[in-house]
């Protein structure tokens, strides 16, 4: 039998129904991403098979449907405790009462008990509607992060907040330096510095007086750079970032604002 | 910012350390916190059910009730929590506001409570989450309907009260047939007409015997000047309506751009064009088309039924659906059209001749019809006919039922709107029975009062104690009120029955009489009453009356002012009816005010010598109680 175009075209398209068919019951697998095991098969059989009928659609999403959404469900499921409030009361300066007040309130925005990057992006961002405050999070997150595990639990936040607002001063301007120091070497660049100073400034947003410059952060960097680096080999080391700071009156008066935030 | 974030703001002060170092200028000063108190528990005591909260967490939002100094009216000093006497169960989502920043609205509270409980707790509903914003306004556009609907009605038959013109009243005899006889005459007639044009226009066509020649003819052509007068008649009919209808309309431009008169204009034009261009070869082809619009006139009937307007309305309303339909039909066809005309090429004698004439095929394959004129003939084209009809069912069912529910919910709305209508004449009756109720118990506690003052005054106190019933405190104060109001306005309520007889004989009495031309606006306004009432129908005294007559009766008084010189005797009920054109003279030599109570009749022997004949036609009377002839206040009562 001579096919001619059409009716090789009209033969392939039952074909490939055919076999859309015969996927859907479990029958024919062409391809798999990730080799079912054996025993995986009948149940799946079974569970496909079941979800053609109305009837009985599984109420549940089978274990074995797109793991893209299970790995999300699973983050948002775990749920991560603090430690006991007297540990925290131990390893931070704050009281019992100012513990439970702040977990109160982590709790309430965060309720599996540990912030994503996302997450913390988006609750700074309330603080500041009118410009964009996500790279200066991402920043911060990084500086309470300090295990690096891509979340923060209580435990860091709260912790970081007890430098910040019970620490001496020389504790807080180690944090600030922390906060700077973006690939933790131990001294500021002057791209580092770039890339904060911008942060601030895009945290401002576009209407402000006087209007914003292109040139304001690298004129600022300049300006820190003259102030801090004492040596001018270009980079800030955490001597030289303390020393300069405890000389400037206005830094050492703005570090004691922090005494009274809790 | 949302209130949830408060909690946050702490951090985010901390986290402003980042700043400092490079910042080159000082830092303003913080702001201190005054008296700063530990944060309390507050209970909030709503109807028994005691919810407790931090106090920082109302004060999240402190320009609602809770959140502001307005919760210290409802504190309550014993216990030491706020009372709110609402319902706990909204509460419950109020408070949950103040703690989560998102407003929810429950499904199963009715949309009119839960909006009286936002009002009073001082929320905006805008704040409602997307969660539960679109079933809120959903419920509260059904609610507004219902209620327009419910206004409407009532306006109708408030409206029928003051006087409209002509016009006014031809075009509310078109729109509501039910209003007069009349309007209801000309709707069955315009129906009826309609019915027999559409009936002409068909037996037209219908071959009714044989001419000698053996020719079949269409009833139309072997009777036509029959069908010519019928035709004619319908026509005028047909115009003088759309012309009264078209003076009687209140703005002409919007009824000449209305959908229906523009079905009347196309439904009577074929005629009128008829008659102009009479034998003209040329154009009679158009002629022909031009009747074919006479089959318009069939859609006059959707003024005659409800049905034809829902579905129209319908229609209307799934204007997107039917397009999508329409659309997503075209596309297939036309990809099936050329698929089964080039699969079918090669076959001999094969009726797809060309696209167009595939799309013929396509049509009647996918709308399941298959009438068989054209077949596909080759293996490829039965493959893709195939799948054409089946994808022919799947493009056709997914709109409809779309189409199917919004028809089934308009119609639905529309009983719904007759039936409350319906319950509605019952639940007025019923409430008009609960506010005479009210009021009779007024009339009669006073009758009990002046009884027992009259009692007073002739000596005999044995009566006393049953009179004053066990009527609550309330009712007494309701009672004084209405008294008080009855003294300041000088007139006094009446019940219905009563005030009906007054009325009828008042205006028996003074036909014989003469009227002075100044008459008082209260006789007129009797007069008046009962000759607009005499003139609608005729009731009897103990019929009820709709509750806004009973309103305009107890508007009129009963007061005559009398300022005669006679003694007070003479103030019977007749010189009453008969006298108060004299007695509204401004200078009055005497200044007697008589208060005439018309109540139910009282057994007569109670009534003092004083009075005289009362008139034998009416059972009621008011009689008069002489007191000190040196007090110029007489008070007329019944007994």
């Amino acid at each position: 039998m001579n096919l001619e175009g059409l009716e090789m075209i009209a033969v392939l398209v039952v074909l490939v129904l055919f076999v859309k068919v015969l996927e859907q019951f479990g029958l024919f697998e062409p391809v798999s991403l990730e080799g079912n095991p054996p025993g995986q098969t009948k149940k799946a059989l079974k569970q496909r098979f079941l979800k053609l009928l109305p009837c009985c659609r599984p109420k549940s999403i089978p274990s074995l449907s797109e793991n893209s959404v299970e790995d999300e469900f699973e983050l948002s499921t775990v749920c991560h405790r603090p430690e006991g409030l007297e540990q925290l009361q131990e390893q931070t300066k704050f009281t019992r009462k100012e513990l439970q007040v702040l977990y109160r309130g982590f709790k309430n925005e965060c309720p599996s008990g540990i912030v994503n990057e996302e997450n913390f992006k988006q609750i700074y961002s309330q603080f500041f509607p009118q410009g964009d405050s996500s790279t200066y999070a991402t920043f911060l997150f990084n500086a309470f992060d300090t295990d690096h595990d891509g979340s923060v639990s209580f435990e860091d936040f709260v912790s970081g907040l007890s430098i910040i607002l019970r620490g001496t001063i020389d504790d807080r301007l180690n944090w600030a330096f922390n906060l700077y120091d973006l690939n933790k070497d131990g001294c500021i660049t002057k791209e580092e510095m770039l890339d904060i100073m911008k942060s601030i400034y895009d945290m401002m947003g576009k209407y402000t007086y006087p209007a914003m410059r292109e040139e304001a952060p690298r004129e600022h960097v300049e300006n820190f750079f003259q102030k801090m680096d004492r040596n001018k080999d270009g980079v800030v080391t955490i001597e030289e970032f303390l020393e300069s700071c405890q000389k400037d009156e206005n830094i050492m008066r703005s570090m004691q604002l922090f005494d009274n935030v809790i | 910012m949302a209130a949830g974030v408060a909690a946050w703001l702490p951090f985010a002060r901390a986290a402003a350390i980042g700043w400092m170092p490079v910042a080159n200028c000082p830092m303003p000063l913080a702001p201190t916190e005054k008296n700063k108190r530990q944060d309390e528990l507050i209970i909030l005591n709503v109807s028994g059910r005691r919810f407790q909260t931090w106090r920082t967490t109302l004060e999240r939002y402190p320009d609602t009730l809770l959140g502001s100094t307005e919760k210290e009216f409802f504190f309550n000093e014993d216990t030491k929590e706020y009372f709110f006497d609402r319902d706990p169960e909204v509460f419950r989502c109020i408070l949950n506001f103040y703690r989560t920043g998102k407003l929810h609205y429950p499904r199963y509270e009715c949309i009119s409570a839960y909006d009286e409980e936002l009002a009073f707790y001082g929320i905006l509903p805008e704040i409602i989450g997307d969660c539960c914003y679109e079933e809120y306004k959903d419920r509260k556009r059904e609610n507004a309907e219902r209620l327009m609907d419910d206004n409407d009605s009532e306006n109708n038959q408030e409206g029928s009260m003051p006087s409209l013109s002509f016009r006014q009243t031809m075009w509310r005899a078109f729109e509501n047939p039910h209003t007069s006889t009349l309007a209801l005459v000309f709707y069955y007639v315009t129906g009826f007409f309609i019915a027999v044009s559409v009936i002409t226009n068909v037996v037209e066509t219908v071959p009714c015997g044989t001419v000698p020649g053996n020719k079949e003819l269409p009833c139309g052509e072997r009777y036509a000047v029959a069908f010519f007068c019928l035709d004619t008649a319908c026509v005028m009919i047909f115009t003088v309506e759309y012309l009264l209808r078209l003076f009687a309309a209140p703005s002409r431009y919007r009824f000449i751009r209305s959908v229906m008169s523009i079905i009347d204009v196309v439904a009577i034009m074929p005629y009128y064009i008829g008659l102009v261009m009479t034998n003209n070869e040329d154009v009679s082809g158009a002629f022909v088309t031009l009747r074919v619009f006479r089959v318009f006139r069939i859609f006059k009937f959707s003024r005659h039924s409800q049905g034809l307007r829902i579905l129209g309305y319908t229609l209307k309303s799934c204007a997107s659906e039917l397009g999508f339909l329409l659309f997503s039909l075209t596309m297939a066809i036309i990809i099936f059209a050329t698929v089964m005309f080039y699969a079918e090429k090669g076959s001999s004698a094969s009726k797809f001749t060309s696209i167009p004439a595939s799309f013929w095929y396509t049509i009647v394959t996918m709308t399941t019809l298959g009438y068989g004129d054209m077949v596909p003939k080759t293996i490829a084209g039965k493959i893709f006919g195939s799948i054409c009809s089946l994808s022919g069912v799947l493009v056709i069912a997914l709109p409809v039922p779309v189409i199917v529910s919004n028809f089934s919910r308009i119609y639905h709305q529309n009983q719904r709107a007759d039936k409350r209508r319906a319950q509605k004449k019952a639940r007025l009756a019923r409430i008009r029975v609960a506010k005479t109720g009210s009021s009779n118990a007024y009339l009669h506690s006073k009758r009990n009062g002046l009884l027992n003052e009259a009692l007073e005054l002739t000596g005999s106190t044995e009566d006393e104690q049953h009179m004053t019933k066990g009527t609550s405190l309330i009712e007494s104060q309701h009672h004084h009120l209405l008294h008080c109001l009855e003294k300041t306005t000088n007139h006094e309520f009446i019940d219905e029955q009563l005030f009906e007889q007054n009325c009828m004989e008042s205006s028996m009495q003074n036909y014989p009489s003469s009227r002075s031309p100044s008459l008082s606006s209260h006789h007129g306004l009797t007069t008046s009453c009962c000759s607009r009432r005499n003139k609608k129908t005729t009731h009897l005294p103990n019929s009820s009356v709709p509750a806004t007559r009973l309103r305009s009766m107890q508007e009129l008084s009963t007061i005559h002012i009398q300022c005669s010189e006679q003694p007070s005797l003479t103030t019977s009920r007749s010189s009453l009816n008969m006298k108060s054109d004299d007695g509204l003279r401004p200078n009055c030599k005497t200044a007697q005010i008589t208060t005439a109570i018309i109540s139910i009749p009282t057994p007569p022997a109670l009534t003092p010598e004083g009075e005289s004949h009362p008139p034998p036609s009416s059972p009621s009377h008011s009689t008069n109680i002489p007191t000190t002839a040196t007090t110029n206040i007489v008070k007329v009562s019944a007994l």
